[in-house]
């Protein structure tokens, strides 16, 4: 049993590198994609929240795995073909911009209004005071849960493995069904997913804790 | 290239969305109420406990919140019977498995809503002759309720949500429905957008409920 595990290890390796691409790719266009709607959600003009509202409580309405199905096998029978890795990470994009657009209102709705309106008596545009007034501030308040979200992208990341991208998940499934130790590979397999995650969730502690001195 | 929308194959095979749509909701009711029950234990548990207790119950809630969901279906349904020795239908197996993984989830909530419970309440409690027994159940647990209810919806309506994992182990409910009419029929796109409205129907519905319950319960203090 130990021998035919450790066999796979490097083919698991391989899953799991899969796993944190995916997950990083995923992070890092959902945090891009996010903060530029959640901005046009708290100071766009009303159309535009209104869009961005929408967007937000459609995505957040629905299950991560119907909105993989829905790009998945929709976006080719309107006629656009992308890889099947790359339908998966639009998905999984789509399902944590709205997650980020929350983060960055609830940031940003947190500092006082009258640093807002000091900033525009000192005669700072718009994308001054953005830029040197609410984000500096808004980021502690946005980096602890937006942290502790990356471990949605990687446990969401799981759910690609239904699309036949061999991330860690569909790896171990291979691995099972050459040599059926279900049990003992799918322990290893949320061990690895356990590490990764739990690791986020500290950290995510921690910066919390060491912002926390900050006064309103 | 066009496509054209026609529903009429998804009306056609309708009862398949909406009986698996009644299937999640009962998955999601049965799995959240075994779910508070273990959240409800464990968290009264934990804020009394000494270290040891309070250990175990942090690793329980640890490690089901950081594994994948789908993860643990599998687990449970194509792992666990390998090594021990019991026979579940794929459903019976989801309902334990969102159950361990709710209660995990529902330790969290009730275990911050009694720690938010003012000691002040407590120890008029005590000044008043209640027996340690009373002041949780008069005291404790319902001022834990109207703090933690606003978390509570929001973990019930994910836990929703989450009972579409249920279709990776053919549990026929919402999501498994729209898979099949998706490869029987080919109307993609229409079938996802129902049942993306009818995901988001409950769901929003389910919320309302719950925020009015969260009102009445307001005011009723």
């Amino acid at each position: 049993m130990l021998g035919q595990i450790a066999y796979a290890l490097p083919f698991l390796a391989q899953g799991f590198a899969v796993t944190l691409w995916v997950s990083l790719l995923v992070v890092v266009l959902s945090l891009v994609a996010g903060v530029m709607m959640g901005v046009g959600l708290v100071y766009g003009p009303a159309p535009l929240r209104w869009a961005v509202r929408i967007f937000s409580d459609t995505i957040r309405g629905i299950p991560i795995l119907v909105l993989i199905f829905f790009v998945y096998y929709g976006l080719p029978a309107v006629g656009i073909h992308l890889e099947s890795f790359w339908a998966a990470v639009l998905a999984l994009t789509l399902f944590k911009t709205a997650q980020v657009i929350e983060y960055l209102r609830g940031a940003v709705g947190s500092i006082p209004k009258g640093q807002s309106e000091a900033a525009m008596a000192i005669g700072l545009t718009f994308r001054q005071r953005l830029a040197y007034v609410i984000f500096p501030q808004a980021f502690r308040r946005f980096l602890p849960p937006w942290i502790n979200g990356v471990t949605d992208a990687v446990k969401g990341s799981a759910l690609v493995s239904l699309l036949g991208i061999t991330d860690l998940m569909h790896a171990i499934n291979q691995v099972i069904g050459r040599t059926y130790e279900a049990m003992p590979l799918y322990i290893l397999g949320a061990v690895i997913y356990f590490v990764v995650n739990y690791a986020l969730s500290l950290a995510s502690r921690r910066l919390e804790r060491r912002f926390s001195f900050i006064r309103e | 290239m066009g496509y054209t929308l026609n529903f009429n194959l998804i009306w056609r095979h309708f009862d398949k969305l909406w009986g698996g749509l009644l299937l999640s909701l009962e998955l999601a009711v049965i799995s959240i109420a075994i779910g508070i029950v273990i959240g409800l234990l464990l968290a009264v548990w934990y804020v009394s406990a000494g270290r040891a207790v309070r250990t175990v119950i942090a690793a329980y809630v640890e490690f089901i919140r950081n594994v994948p969901l789908i993860l643990l279906v599998y687990l449970v349904f194509y792992g666990l019977p390998t090594v021990v020795d019991i026979a579940y239908s794929a459903q019976t197996s989801f309902i334990a498995t969102l159950s361990l993984y709710s209660g995990a989830y529902l330790v969290e909530v009730f275990r911050s809503g009694l720690e938010a419970v003012p000691r002040g309440q407590l120890d008029a409690g005590k000044a008043i002759g209640l027996t340690p027994w009373q002041r949780l159940v008069h005291v404790r647990l319902p001022t834990m309720l109207r703090i933690t209810l606003p978390a509570l919806s929001n973990t019930f309506l994910s836990l929703f949500k989450d009972t579409s994992v249920a279709s990776v182990i053919s549990v026929p409910e919402l999501t498994y429905g729209a898979q099949w009419i998706n490869f029987n029929t080919f109307r993609i796109v229409e079938v996802y957008l129902v049942v993306t409205a009818m995901y988001l129907l409950t769901g929003y519905a389910l919320l309302y409920a719950l925020r009015l319950v969260e009102r009445r319960f307001r005011a009723a203090h």
